[in-house]
């Protein structure tokens, strides 16, 4: 009885996955339906003589690349911050968790607007410190820096707090004894905090990355993936193939592309991870 | 209701007096104006009945998919008419456009029957036609059976009629003898030239004719806190649409060219380099500093707010922009603008929200009930003289001196530039099952040539080699 569920949730999970990889190996545009075949790999082959998604696989590294390390950085840095618990503390933690809270999509319009060269309020700030004419999201140059900071502005709470909660939660006592041994702050914070911490910081990195490389909300709501191609990530690629292109072939296996590479990060993370509790355990 | 008021509707309807002659006369009887429409509705939909059998659908109901949009409104606002003339019940979801087409294409790539009709744009028709998502509407318009013999189809405006019919084979002529009517339109809009008359006459510029003097003008009007001319810049297809290829059509250029059967592209053509250049060239100095995430949104609003100075872009914005809480209501004005000097007229490129009717309808017969009245010449008139149902498709409409009246009063010069420009407007781009792609590409293109990421000449070679080669690939090049 109790595999039932279990079988109807395999089911429900695996019947579109199937799909999707049927599809992926046909030539099948819905606007060409007297065209429609099956070409097995063709369209993954395209791929290979293809700019246009060598550029979608850079951007979309460069993106995930960017707002997981900044996010890190920030995150701990604010986790460190907030350490001790007080109510103070307590309460910014709080509040720093709002952003989080806004839907992705919401936040990047509120900060289209902010950065409207025109009347943003970001672009108005920049001209005191001297920079004139800074296009933000509308600029190649300083497109993906844009949607990098709304990436960090929505999600490093999301790092903060799960750090955060690794911090409150690790035993006192090595950090005692690192004390009365005189060994100062920045050594204890390198060689007892973070390698303690190391598994949070996996788990915190491995979802964050997860979500990063397949950002859809922020970037087409601030740029439709422009100017240019600069920011087709591999989502903004995908939807515009099926909704707009109606290339239902190439979208799939755009998107087969995509879940092998979560698949494959996934798996070097949950293998370190593995491979660090089992440290921690004393099994090897 | 009294027989002197019931008697004079029906000489309206008749033909005998005209509208002009109608209103002074309901005047004189001390009929509100108000009264006056419920009245002439009423009486509309008594002519609309006596002719046909419009209840040949009672008790059956109707369920639309539909855009949020002025032409939505004037549609509920008219919808009891509708009920009462056929007995027939009308449900509706609406989306705003942002997630509207998604909506659509997911509603009908599943083959749900749950939409009889739906609002859509023309250039959609050319994915869900071929796919077999919409009837084919010449069955029902030629049917006098289905259609009431006022409805009169002859009236639509020519070039917006064919714009909605395509026989399927990609770069076949629209409105071509074997084409089929994909959809019926209902409103449409023209890109043409609306302008801030305050602002031009505070700086001496005189409302530019040509491509020459748009961004001459468009530089004259671009100081610290207002931009010259608005036209749209994002990563779309409805970047290329509007202004963009209306201006290019009037130098006689093409997206892309059939010889033998087989499609290729056009846009590198000398003149089209030209013309590229010079629009490349107004954007980067009298452009919105955002324009590469400017949609029709912020085009009109930018407008109203006084951001700018001038659109080239859907007359409707300017419209809207006009009325309205907007700070620049009534300051507005507008031109027919054709960007090639040597042009006889303009060449509009339009966009034309239009009705189609879903494979999947379990009572198509009831739905062609509800589209032939909804853009039919009463409803159509309805909604230009009472609500904001601009720009109606029906030329009877146009000729309505209240309708004339009441825009050129308000909107000046919008009157005049429909009139000059009506002739040349359709839609200009070649029907193909690319569309989407090849013109999201070209935004995209244009997008770099304005960030001077790409030369124009060069990055137009590319284009073409692009297009040339998805064409191959889907076998159409």
């Amino acid at each position: 009885m109790l595999s039932l569920p279990a079988l109807l949730i395999c089911i429900g999970i695996l019947v579109p996955f199937v799909t999707a990889i049927y599809y992926s190996l046909q030539r099948y545009r819905l606007s060409q339906p007297w065209a429609r075949e099956m070409n097995w790999g063709q369209n993954y082959l395209n791929f290979m003589t293809d700019p246009g998604f060598w550029n979608t696989l850079s951007v979309s590294m460069q993106y995930a690349f960017y707002t997981v390390a900044l996010e890190l950085l920030l995150g701990l840095g604010i986790a460190l911050l907030l350490q001790r618990r007080t109510r103070t503390n307590n309460f910014i933690s709080i509040m720093l968790l709002m952003p989080l809270m806004t839907a992705p999509a919401l936040a990047a319009l509120m900060w289209k607007l902010m950065t409207n060269p025109g009347f943003g309020v970001l672009s108005y700030l920049l001209t005191l410190v001297g920079i004139e004419d800074f296009r933000w999201g509308s600029a190649p140059g300083s497109a993906m820096f844009t949607v990098v900071l709304v990436d960090i502005w929505v999600y490093t709470p999301f790092i903060m707090i799960l750090l955060l909660a690794g911090l409150r939660s690790l035993p006192k006592q090595p950090f005692e004894a690192a004390a009365l041994d005189g060994v100062p702050r920045f050594q204890q914070f390198y060689r007892i905090t973070l390698p303690m911490l190391t598994p949070y910081i996996l788990t915190a990195t491995l979802f964050r990355l997860l979500e990063s490389i397949q950002q859809f909300d922020i970037i087409y709501a601030m740029t439709q993936g422009g100017p240019g191609d600069r920011l087709t990530v591999f989502q903004v690629e995908a939807y515009l193939n099926y909704f707009q292109s109606t290339n239902v072939g190439r979208s799939a296996a755009l998107l087969m592309i995509l879940w092998a590479i979560t698949f494959f990060i996934s798996n070097i993370f949950i293998k370190n991870w593995l491979r660090l509790r089992e440290r921690a355990r004393g099994e090897i | 209701m009294f027989k002197k008021e019931n008697d004079l509707a029906q000489q309206f309807l008749n033909g005998k007096i005209s509208r002009r002659e109608l209103i002074k006369r309901f005047g004189a009887l001390g009929l509100t104006a108000s009264s006056a429409g419920v009245l002439m509705n009423m009486h509309a939909s008594q002519a609309l009945a006596a002719d046909f059998d419009w209840k040949k659908h009672s008790g059956k109901t109707v369920k639309l998919l539909l855009n949020k949009h002025p032409y939505v409104d004037a549609m509920l606002a008219n919808i009891d008419n509708f009920k009462a003339l056929t007995g027939m019940e009308v449900e509706y979801d609406i989306f705003p456009e942002d997630v509207y087409f998604d909506k659509v294409t997911a509603a009908l790539s599943s083959g749900s029957s749950e939409y009889d009709a739906f609002m859509t744009g023309a250039y959609m028709t050319w994915t869900y036609g071929p796919a077999g998502w919409i009837e084919d509407l010449n069955p029902w318009i030629n049917d006098p059976e289905k259609t009431n013999p006022n409805y009169n189809w002859d009236d639509m405006l020519e070039g917006v009629r064919a714009s909605c019919a395509w026989n399927g084979q990609p770069g076949g002529a629209l409105g071509s003898d074997d084409a089929k009517q994909w959809c019926i339109p209902w409103g449409y809009e023209q890109n043409n030239l609306a302008y801030n008359a305050e602002m031009l006459d505070a700086a001496g510029v005189a409302v530019p004719t040509n491509m020459d003097e748009l961004v001459s003008a468009a530089a004259a009007l671009t100081n610290d806190g207002v931009y010259g001319i608005g036209v749209r810049g994002s990563r779309s297809w409805a970047t290329i649409h509007p202004g963009f290829l209306s201006g290019y059509a009037n130098y006689g250029q093409k997206d892309l060219t059939l010889t033998d059967g087989k499609l290729s592209a056009a846009m590198n053509t000398d003149v089209s380099k030209g013309f590229h250049q010079q629009w490349v060239t107004m954007i980067q100095n009298s452009g919105a500093k955002d324009w590469a995430t400017h949609t029709w949104y912020q085009v009109g609003t930018d407008l109203g707010a006084g951001k700018s100075a001038m659109i080239y872009d859907a007359d409707i914005l300017g419209y809207f922009m006009n009325g309205g809480d907007n700070a620049m209501a009534g300051k507005l004005a507008y031109a027919p603008f054709a960007a090639n000097p040597d042009a006889d007229a303009p060449t509009p490129n339009i966009w034309i929200w239009s009705l189609a009717m879903s494979k999947f309808s379990k009572d198509k017969d009831a739905a062609w009930n509800f589209m032939q009245w909804a853009s039919g010449p009463e409803h159509g008139l309805f909604g230009a003289t009472k609500m904001d149902f601009v720009n109606p498709v029906r030329k009877s409409v146009w000729a309505d001196d209240m309708f004339r009246e009441r825009l050129s009063s308000t909107y000046p010069g919008y009157v005049e530039m429909h009139d000059i420009s009506a002739p040349g407007a359709k839609i200009h781009f070649t029907p193909q099952p690319l569309f989407f792609d090849l013109t999201t590409e070209w935004a995209a293109s244009m997008q770099k040539m304005v960030a001077n990421e790409v030369p124009v000449d060069e990055g137009l070679d590319q284009l073409a080699e692009s297009v040339n080669k998805q064409l191959e690939e889907a076998g159409l090049g």
